[in-house]
């Protein structure tokens, strides 16, 4: 089985993982109730969507 | 006919997948909205129109047809009897699908899949269905820029007749396809016409 010469360095190793970035979500205004929501995906605060309402979209603090 | 699906099966295999997709229906046939995963939504949508199709054919056949599928005969009976008459006008896009954010648990994303069931004037969707003929009408012309000046007066005799009643516009519509036999593509558009509103 192929197996690694060499011990990979702190350094190779965190620069590697200095590139693991995240990047911020796009939001717009829900029209509804005017908090932050992900385009094209249901309010997290009022469940609507184009003027519906889904219950199992409303999201609290604590469901994340 | 949709797009074959690409990609791994859901589950554990094609059985699998194929008894998911047959629960859903059943649920979605039921609930009239389901909350699921977004991959099963979008697997799901061709398998519940087509068989919304099957029901509004409405005979034995197709019914034998759905209940391949969906077992309970109940969720069958609703389909035919209660579903079926609602999509009555609506040319095809029986199901939408809403997405609702990411699961808590496993980060999945989710999704609303639901019946649409506000019906659908008639004038509505004959005005639709007419709007359609005209931009295939006007694909096929591109070619041919003699038949254009015959097209846009069928135009205005089809959304004249789609004001007045059903039968009407049929004889209006025969008429005009009657008068432009010179362009075969307009016929056919017209026929079409024709036959949604036969329903």
């Amino acid at each position: 089985m192929a197996v690694p010469k060499r011990k990979t360095s702190r350094s190779n190793t965190r620069s590697r993982r200095a590139n693991w970035k995240t990047t911020a979500a796009t939001l717009t205004a829900c029209p509804q109730c005017g908090a932050n929501m992900v385009p094209h995906i249901a309010c997290p605060s009022c469940g609507t969507y184009k003027g519906r309402h889904y219950a199992t979209a409303e999201r609290s603090e604590h469901q994340g | 006919m949709p797009t074959p699906t690409k990609g791994p099966r859901l589950g554990g295999g094609p059985a699998h997948e194929r008894l998911m997709l047959a629960n859903l229906a059943t649920s979605l046939f039921e609930h009239d909205q389901i909350t699921t995963t977004e991959a099963r939504a979008k697997r799901l949508r061709p398998l519940a129109e087509r068989l919304i199709t099957f029901a509004k054919r409405g005979d034995l056949h197709s019914r034998r047809r759905v209940l391949t599928v969906v077992r309970d005969k109940g969720v069958v009976h609703r389909l035919f009897t209660e579903i079926a008459p609602d999509m009555d006008l609506r040319p095809g896009g029986y199901t939408r699908i809403v997405k609702i954010g990411a699961r808590k648990g496993d980060n999945a994303p989710m999704a609303v899949i639901e019946l649409v069931r506000e019906p659908m004037s008639a004038k509505k969707a004959t005005v639709k269905e007419a709007e359609a003929a005209t931009r295939r009408a006007v694909k096929q012309d591109e070619s041919k820029k003699a038949a254009a000046a015959t097209k846009d007066a069928e135009d205005a005799q089809v959304e004249d007749a789609a004001v007045e009643e059903a039968p009407v516009t049929e004889a209006q519509v025969d008429e005009a396809a009657a008068e432009t036999e010179g362009a075969p593509q307009d016929l056919s558009a017209a026929d079409e016409t024709a036959t949604t509103e036969d329903k």
